[in-house]
C-alpha cells in the first residue's frame, strides 16, 4: 500500500476541460439512474460519490471540491424521494475532505485510492444516517451491508479512477 | 477580520454551503410537502434525465422486438404445439373452476359481500431509477397526462410493485415495496395474520405486527389486505422466507417480493377500483336447498333435544330444521340483505365476512383490522 505523505511542493494539481468537468458528473448521474433498470445490483454502487471523490482529489481545491459535491448531491436528491439536501450535505463534506486530503497525500496510486474510497463511503453513509436521525427518521443501520457496499465501491473506484485519469490536464 | 476569512476561506465556504443546505432541509421537514423551489428542482432534474432514459429504453425495446419478432424465431413451431396442448388442459380446468366461481359468487351475493374490482389499469414502462439503495424508486413513462395520480397502486402479473409517489406530466415516480419508508397493509394467506409489510434499507421487506407467540410458516403467501386504501385486497405481495424473533413483541418475518423488482420492465398502474356486489343474474335458477347448503356448509346434525333459545340470543350455528327449510326462498325473491341473523357473536359465523375498517393512508399504520 503506497499511502505516503508528500510535501506540498510534490503534489500535482490537475484541471479538467469544461466538457469533462460538466459531462462526467452528468453522465455519472444518468448512468446511476438508468443502469439499475437492467442491472439491479448496480444500485449498490454510488457513481456520483466516486466522481465527487475523483474530482476532489485531482483538483485539490476544497472550494471546487465541495461545490462539485454539493451540485452532484442535490441533483441526486432531486431524483430520489428524500428531502433535498441529504445527499447534498453528505457529498459536500466528502468533496471538501477529498480535496483537503488530496493536498496532503499521494492519491494517484490504486492502493491509496482504494482505502480512501472505502473510508469516504463509510463517512458518507454515516453523515446520511446522522441527518436522517436529525430529521426524526431512524432506519435500522446494517453495518455488514454498508461495509460490503463500501468494498464494492472501492473496487469500482480503482478501475473508474484509472479511466478518468486520461482526462486530467496538468496545470 | 479580513485576515481571518482570508486564512479560513475554505472552512468558511464549507460552513456557508452546509448551513444553506441544512436550512433548506429544515424547511422541507417543517412543510412536509414539496413546494416551490423544491418541487421545481425535482421537476428540472426529472425533466433533464427522463427524456434520455425514455430514448434509451424505447430504442432498446424496438431493437429487441425486431430481433424477437422477425429474426429469432427458432423453436416457435414447437412452442406453439406445446401451448395448444396447454390450452386444452386449461379449458378442462376452467370448466371446473367456473363452477366453483359461480358458487362463490352466489354465496357472496347472499351475504351482500362487496368486492373490489380493478376497473381500469394503465400499462407503463420502467425507464429509470433513483439509483440509490436508500431510495428504492423507479420512474415510469406515464404521468398525469395519462390519468396517473398520487397513491395509485402499481402491480405486475406476478405481484405488487409499489405505489405512485410523485406525478409529473409525462413521468411518475413509483416507490417500491422494498423502500424503507414503504408500508403495505397485508395479510398472511393461510394463517390470516394481519400486519404491515415494511421495506428496509437492505431491500428485503418484512411483515410486521405479528405477535411473537403466533405460528407462521415459511413459504406462506403474503397478500394485500386492502386496509390501506391504496392496494386492492388479494394481490400477492410475496412469500415468507424466514421467521425469527425480534427485539420487540413482534416476530421478524422476512418476505421475498413476488414481483421481480430486480428486472422490472413493464408495470400496470391501477387507475380505478370499484366496489360492487357480485352479479348473479347469469348464473341461472338456484334451488332453495342449495342456498341452505351454502349458508350452512359445515353444520353437523344435532341429536340433542331442541331447546328454545333465550330471547335476544341466537344460537351460534342454528341447527338445520324443517322450519328453517321452509323459510328459505329462491334468490329471485330474496333481497340482498337476506343473510343469517347478525346478532350472534362474530366467531359463531365463520363464513360471514367481517366488515373491515379502513386504515388511514399513512404508510406504516399499525394493523387495526379485526381478524376474519
Amino acid at each position: 500500500m503506497n499511502l505516503t505523505y508528500t510535501s506540498r511542493e510534490q503534489v500535482e494539481v490537475y484541471r479538467f476541460a469544461w466538457p469533462v468537468a460538466i459531462g462526467v458528473p452528468l453522465a455519472a448521474l444518468f448512468l446511476q439512474a438508468f443502469i439499475p433498470v437492467h442491472v439491479y445490483f448496480f444500485r449498490a454502487f454510488d457513481l456520483p460519490l466516486l466522481v465527487t471523490i475523483f474530482f476532489g482529489i485531482s483538483r485539490r481545491n476544497p472550494i471546487t471540491g465541495l461545490s462539485t459535491g454539493a451540485a452532484i448531491g442535490i441533483f441526486q436528491d432531486a431524483l430520489s424521494h428524500q428531502p433535498i439536501g441529504l445527499f447534498g450535505i453528505a457529498k459536500t463534506c466528502i468533496g471538501y475532505l477529498a480535496s483537503s486530503i488530496g493536498v496532503k497525500l499521494d492519491v494517484d496510486n490504486p492502493g491509496s485510492r482504494f482505502l480512501m474510497t472505502y473510508a469516504f463511503y463509510i463517512v458518507h453513509q454515516m453523515i446520511c444516517y446522522a441527518l436522517r436521525g436529525m430529521m426524526g427518521e431512524s432506519p435500522a443501520w446494517h453495518w455488514g451491508h454498508d461495509l460490503g457496499l463500501a468494498l464494492a465501491n472501492s473496487l469500482l473506484a480503482v478501475v473508474l479512477f484509472a479511466g478518468l485519469d486520461r482526462f486530467k490536464q496538468r496545470t | 477580520m479580513e485576515s481571518f476569512f482570508g486564512r479560513h476561506k475554505n472552512a468558511t465556504v464549507l460552513a456557508a454551503v452546509l448551513f444553506a443546505q441544512l436550512l433548506g432541509l429544515a424547511t422541507q421537514i417543517k412543510t412536509q410537502t414539496d413546494r416551490g423551489s423544491v418541487r421545481l428542482l425535482r421537476y428540472w432534474a426529472v425533466a433533464a434525465i427522463s427524456p434520455l432514459e425514455k430514448g434509451f429504453v424505447h430504442t432498446q425495446d424496438g431493437v429487441r422486438r425486431l430481433w424477437l419478432n422477425y429474426v429469432y424465431l427458432r423453436g416457435v413451431r414447437q412452442q406453439n404445439e406445446q401451448l395448444k396442448q396447454q390450452i386444452e388442459q386449461m379449458r378442462i380446468q376452467q370448466v371446473r373452476l367456473q363452477e366453483d366461481a359461480n358458487q362463490a359468487r352466489r354465496i357472496q351475493a347472499l351475504l351482500a359481500f362487496k368486492e373490489q374490482y380493478v376497473a381500469r389499469t394503465v400499462a407503463a414502462q420502467v425507464i429509470g431509477t433513483s439509483g440509490t439503495e436508500q431510495s428504492r424508486i423507479v420512474y415510469i413513462d406515464r404521468g398525469s397526462n395519462d390519468g396517473i395520480r398520487h397513491d395509485m397502486a402499481v402491480i405486475t402479473p406476478d405481484g405488487v410493485v409499489g405505489k405512485i409517489l410523485t406525478v409529473y406530466p409525462t413521468t411518475s415516480q413509483v416507490m417500491e415495496i422494498t423502500d424503507w419508508q414503504s408500508g403495505v397493509g397485508a395479510i398472511l394467506e393461510t394463517s390470516r395474520q394481519i400486519g404491515v409489510v415494511k421495506g428496509s434499507l437492505t431491500g428485503l421487506p418484512y411483515f410486521d405486527y405479528v405477535m411473537s407467540d403466533e405460528k407462521v410458516q415459511v413459504g406462506e403467501n403474503v397478500i394485500t389486505s386492502g386496509g390501506d386504501s391504496i392496494y386492492p385486497k388479494g394481490f400477492l405481495i410475496g412469500k415468507v422466507v424466514s421467521v425469527g424473533p425480534s427485539r420487540d413483541l413482534y416476530l421478524k418475518i422476512s418476505v421475498k417480493p413476488a414481483a421481480a423488482l430486480d428486472r422490472l420492465e413493464e408495470v400496470l398502474v391501477i387507475t380505478q377500483v370499484v366496489d360492487k356486489t357480485p352479479d348473479t343474474t347469469d348464473l341461472g335458477p338456484i334451488r332453495a336447498a342449495d342456498i341452505l347448503a351454502e349458508r350452512l356448509p359445515s353444520v353437523p346434525q344435532q341429536k340433542q333435544p331442541a331447546v328454545s333459545p333465550v330471547v335476544g340470543e341466537v344460537p351460534a350455528t342454528p341447527p338445520v330444521s324443517g322450519a328453517a327449510q321452509t323459510q328459505a326462498k329462491p334468490p329471485a325473491s330474496q333481497p340482498p340483505q337476506a343473510k343469517p341473523p347478525a346478532t350472534g357473536p362474530a366467531k359463531s359465523k365463520p363464513n360471514q365476512p367481517v366488515a373491515k375498517p379502513k386504515l388511514p393512508a399513512t404508510q406504516s399504520a399499525p394493523p387495526q383490522e379485526p381478524r376474519p
